[in-house]
């Protein structure tokens, strides 16, 4: 039977892309951010998954204006680094695992989620940051050390999933990889976040209160986080701080009780207070 | 959040300052606008685009305004036409330049300024939060 043991969150800031394909980690504004995954790489590769499930957002890659998948999941063989505007990134194909994701899709839409099923697409930063970020930086001959499955939420064009529907939906979504027959460890993803906001007067919003509490709530009681309206998110933490509804998404997919084994915050990664938590089934 | 009512909801985010939100009625108006973004996708896009702007422009069938955001940089001006800050970033990484580049034309400042008021913890949420009461 496949099990999840773990859950990982953290940022997916595009600039951090961009510093490791340009192999600028050394600069003094970037050490420190890559300095706080070092532990984290570590775990990673003592906790050898078999399968990732990586929940984010597509940033206008994949999907273009003429649809929006609220939930969606990646069943193809191979996933392409996205050219967002200035060429495909240096990394290595992201790996599918089409068989487990199509169980998902399929025990998700009879448990009443109704999954977009992807059978081709390009994933952008939001995928491929935090695979460097927990697996180091590879290059286009690499192979990631395991199966990937792409898993989009929409938090692009407004309403977005609700943050208890995403925990409800990370709920289904356990149940469906604990009907698959084959022994798999899995752990999944919710990225994106934290505050930050991208956008008009108001940019460069950070809010370090209202993040450390996020932090500490999705450890110790996500029930009362998928509580908090999206007018709330947007007031405090900012229009792109929207993006911690994927974060309550891979918390529904954990046990009631986890252990948090790492925590890491910093301010500024580029416009972004970057979050970073991993938690393990107990 | 039980059932919100939908124009409560969508009122509350025109309370928030400084910030658009896309919306399905904003992603209706910036359509053709930010399928002209996506299209910059593709290098031989980006090389033609470059090449004569107004030329390639042609064939998108923006508006007049749309036209001119595009053709000025005016990112807030293609914002309130209804462009989406993740399409316009096409248009953006096209020239060259970075989410913090865009982020602080928007705020009218200039990058350097930007880049230090993040160094030092970001904007303060303080007075930032609600245009009806900006003591929050």
């Amino acid at each position: 039977m496949a099990k999840i043991t773990a859950g990982v969150t953290t940022s997916h800031v595009p600039a951090i892309a961009a510093t490791i394909d340009l192999k600028k980690q050394a600069l003094p504004y970037w050490a420190p951010i890559f300095k706080g995954f070092e532990e984290s790489k570590k775990w990673m590769a003592e906790h050898k998954p078999d399968v990732c499930i990586l929940i984010y957002n597509d940033h206008a890659s994949a999907f273009d204006a003429t649809i929006f998948p609220t939930f969606a999941i990646g069943c193809a063989d191979e996933f392409l680094p996205a050219d967002e505007g200035w060429g495909r990134r240096p990394v290595p194909t992201v790996k599918g695992h089409p068989d487990l994701a199509c169980h998902i899709a399929q025990k998700m839409i009879l448990d009443e989620f109704d999954m977009t099923v992807v059978n081709k697409m390009d994933v952008d930063h939001g995928l491929t940051v935090p695979l460097n970020l927990l697996f180091g930086d590879l290059g286009p001959n690499d192979e990631w050390p395991c199966k990937i499955i792409p898993f989009p939420i929409n938090v692009v064009q407004y309403p977005p999933p609700t943050g208890k529907r995403c925990y409800n939906m990370g709920q289904a979504l356990r149940r469906a990889i604990e009907s698959y027959p084959e022994d798999l460890k899995v752990v999944v993803f919710g990225t994106g976040g934290m505050s930050h906001q991208l956008q008009g007067t108001r940019a460069g919003l950070i809010n370090k209160e209202w993040d450390t509490r996020f932090l500490n709530g999705l450890t110790q009681d996500p029930v009362a986080l998928t509580k908090i309206p999206h007018s709330e998110y947007v007031r405090e933490t900012g229009s792109e701080g929207i993006e911690m509804v994927m974060w309550l998404a891979m918390r529904g997919a954990l046990n009631e009780n986890v252990k948090e084994v790492r925590r890491f915050y910093h301010v500024p990664c580029s416009n972004t207070a970057l979050g970073h938590i991993i938690l393990e089934n107990v | 959040m039980s059932e919100p009512k939908l124009t409560a909801y969508l009122d509350e985010f025109e309370d928030i300052p400084g910030t658009l939100i896309f919306n399905t009625q904003r992603s209706r108006q910036g359509f053709n606008l930010n399928q002209f973004c996506m299209s910059l996708m593709k290098d031989e896009n980006r090389k033609a685009f470059k090449a004569n702007e107004a030329e390639y422009l042609k064939s998108w069938n923006l508006t007049e305004a749309q036209l001119k955001a595009v053709l000025t940089r005016d990112w807030t001006g293609m914002m309130k036409e209804g462009g989406n800050i993740y399409f316009l970033a096409k248009l953006f990484s096209t020239d060259g330049h970075s989410f913090q580049h865009v982020a602080a034309i928007m705020t009218g400042s200039t990058q350097e300024e930007y880049a230090q008021m993040m160094l030092e913890g970001g904007r303060n949420p303080k007075g930032n939060r609600s245009k009806s009461n900006p003591s929050l």
